[in-house]
């Protein structure tokens, strides 16, 4: 798919096409875009009939026209549920997770379709010892689109490559959880109107956590991000990760260990969870954990608009006052998860949004 | 040291010292039943030694299997006691069921009746990454 930036430049995934600021306070609560799109252009070509495996599956076209469809259905719940009517969205949850399946399911109900599906527990009598291909190839038959939960990494994959209907992954094992990562550059657009020219600090577990890698590369898709890695030593993040920001021109980083020390110059502040497990010695984990606990007191420090984010379930380390705080953005990631969800099942079913307008690719925001 | 030399068939020069059985192995190639000389540890001007594989009766082999595991090798197509092509194996960008994956967590590990499926991630490093759950490639 060959596209055209406003200057007649070819675009690449990683050209990191420019979503330029429009003015500073950008929530909007009309029907109006606030994404701005200033600089990217071209064919969002259609997801009708795709299987979403990792969000490398979509152009960076095709992730604003999701964060476009998602503020539109936020604006719009009673046009829009009736968007897929009739239609039937299985949700195969060989692992427990009761948040992201309820969110998928949710999604499908509010537009107007029907769920059926199986999870953790119901498993043995379900699909007893049955391969993921097969279990596919059945529940094809019964169900128009299909979301994923897998403890194996890879399983999302084999799973579209069985289906004759679009598969979402809703996490395979510690390798993909796309829709968490639409859900976080969600919050970013609703808080900020845009994925870039941000300072995006990402604080904790980063060896470990999925949702941070995802983030960062899917930040560095869109460019002009400078990330701040705030871990302990124990947990600092991956070269591979490290090697896609500096593959990434537009995009810097820094390391430390001190939260303190920089969130005041942060934009967007990304809690994870320290874990035990991930510690050999308990006065090590007690001490950093306690270090990384985001409370009023570190948020004085913080700009006045500066978002927290959460992928959750959160256990200690954002304390429960924080909640109460305007900066505190995680509920909002819960119900942008949602909407996106609710764009994406809609969008590879084919169904359009009434009075929804697709994006042009050609607006643009001073 | 002397060897008989190829009437009709191929030679495999400069593989790695010590990998001609490995490469043998990957290649699908028997040694118990094909007429072969197997040349270890020979002196090479270029890699200090390497091995040479010589096989009669065989008209081609898989230049991308090879790649793999002996990416400076070269193979020349002999007939007629010359050598009437060199051939250079290049890095394929995808292997289909060659190497498995050796990462427990992947879905290869469980699901039965799915190819092994790796692709060329990085050239220069001659990185291979799983498909399904993107552990890089051992051989
Ligand atoms: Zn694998």
């Amino acid at each position: 798919m060959a596209t055209l930036s406003q200057k007649g430049e070819p675009l690449s995934d990683n050209n990191n096409p420019d979503l330029s600021v429009e003015a500073s306070s950008a929530r909007v609560e009309s029907a109006s875009s606030s994404i701005h799109s200033a600089g990217i252009s071209g064919n969002t070509s259609t997801l009708r009939g795709h299987s979403v495996v990792t969000l490398d599956d979509l152009s960076p076209q095709q992730i604003i026209e999701l964060l476009r469809k998602a503020e539109y259905i936020d604006s719009h719940r009673r046009q829009v549920m009736h968007t897929c009517d009739g239609r039937i969205l299985a949700t195969l949850f060989y692992e427990p997770s009761t948040r992201t399946r309820l969110s998928f399911e949710t999604a499908m109900l509010r537009l107007g379709g029907n769920v059926i599906g199986f999870a953790g527990a119901q498993l043995s009598s379900v699909s007893k010892g049955e391969s993921i291909s097969d279990t596919l190839k059945t529940v094809s038959n019964y169900a128009d689109v299909v979301a994923i939960r897998h403890p194996k990494e890879g399983a999302a994959l084999v799973a579209s490559r069985a289906a004759s209907v679009p598969v979402i992954n809703a996490g395979d094992g510690g390798h993909m959880h796309p829709t968490q990562t639409l859900a976080d550059l969600a919050t970013l657009t609703s808080r900020f109107g845009r994925v870039n020219n941000l300072t995006v600090g990402l604080c904790g577990d980063l060896t470990f956590g999925r949702t941070v890698h995802s983030l960062i590369s899917t930040l560095c898709r869109f460019g002009n991000v400078r990330f701040v890695l705030i871990s302990p030593d124990e947990l600092k993040t991956p070269q591979y990760v490290l090697d896609r920001i500096n593959d990434t021109p537009s995009c810097s980083f820094v390391q430390t260990r001190d939260l303190v020390g920089v969130i005041g110059d942060l934009d967007v502040l990304y809690m994870t969870r320290v874990q035990k497990e991930r510690f050999f010695n308990e006065d090590d984990y007690l001490r950093l954990r306690d270090t990384y606990i985001l409370d009023e007191d570190k948020l004085r420090h913080a700009k006045p608009e500066m978002a927290v984010l959460h992928p959750l379930p959160r256990v200690n380390e954002i304390a429960v006052e924080v909640d109460n705080d305007p900066r505190a953005a995680y509920f909002e990631q819960v119900k942008n998860g949602m909407l996106m969800r609710m764009a994406l099942e809609s969008s590879v079913l084919g169904d359009e949004l009434p009075g929804y307008e697709a994006w042009s690719g050609k607006e643009v925001y001073a | 040291m002397e060897v008989t030399s190829v009437t009709n068939g191929i030679i495999i020069d400069h593989v790695p010292a010590g990998t001609a059985l490995k490469v043998l192995q990957f290649l699908h190639i028997d040694p118990a039943k094909t007429k072969l000389a197997l040349i270890m540890n020979a002196s090479s001007q270029r890699y200090g030694t390497k091995d040479i594989i010589k096989i009669e009766d065989e008209t081609s082999v898989d230049l991308n299997v090879l790649s793999l595991i002996a990416r400076q090798a070269t193979v020349d197509i002999v007939k007629g006691g010359k050598i009437i092509d060199k051939q250079q194996p290049s890095l394929p960008e995808h292997v289909v069921n060659v190497i498995s994956c050796t990462n427990p967590r992947c879905v290869t590990t469980t699901e039965h009746g799915i190819d092994q499926l790796f692709h060329l991630m990085h050239t220069k490093r001659q990185e291979y990454r799983c498909d399904y759950c993107d552990e890089e490639a051992k051989f």
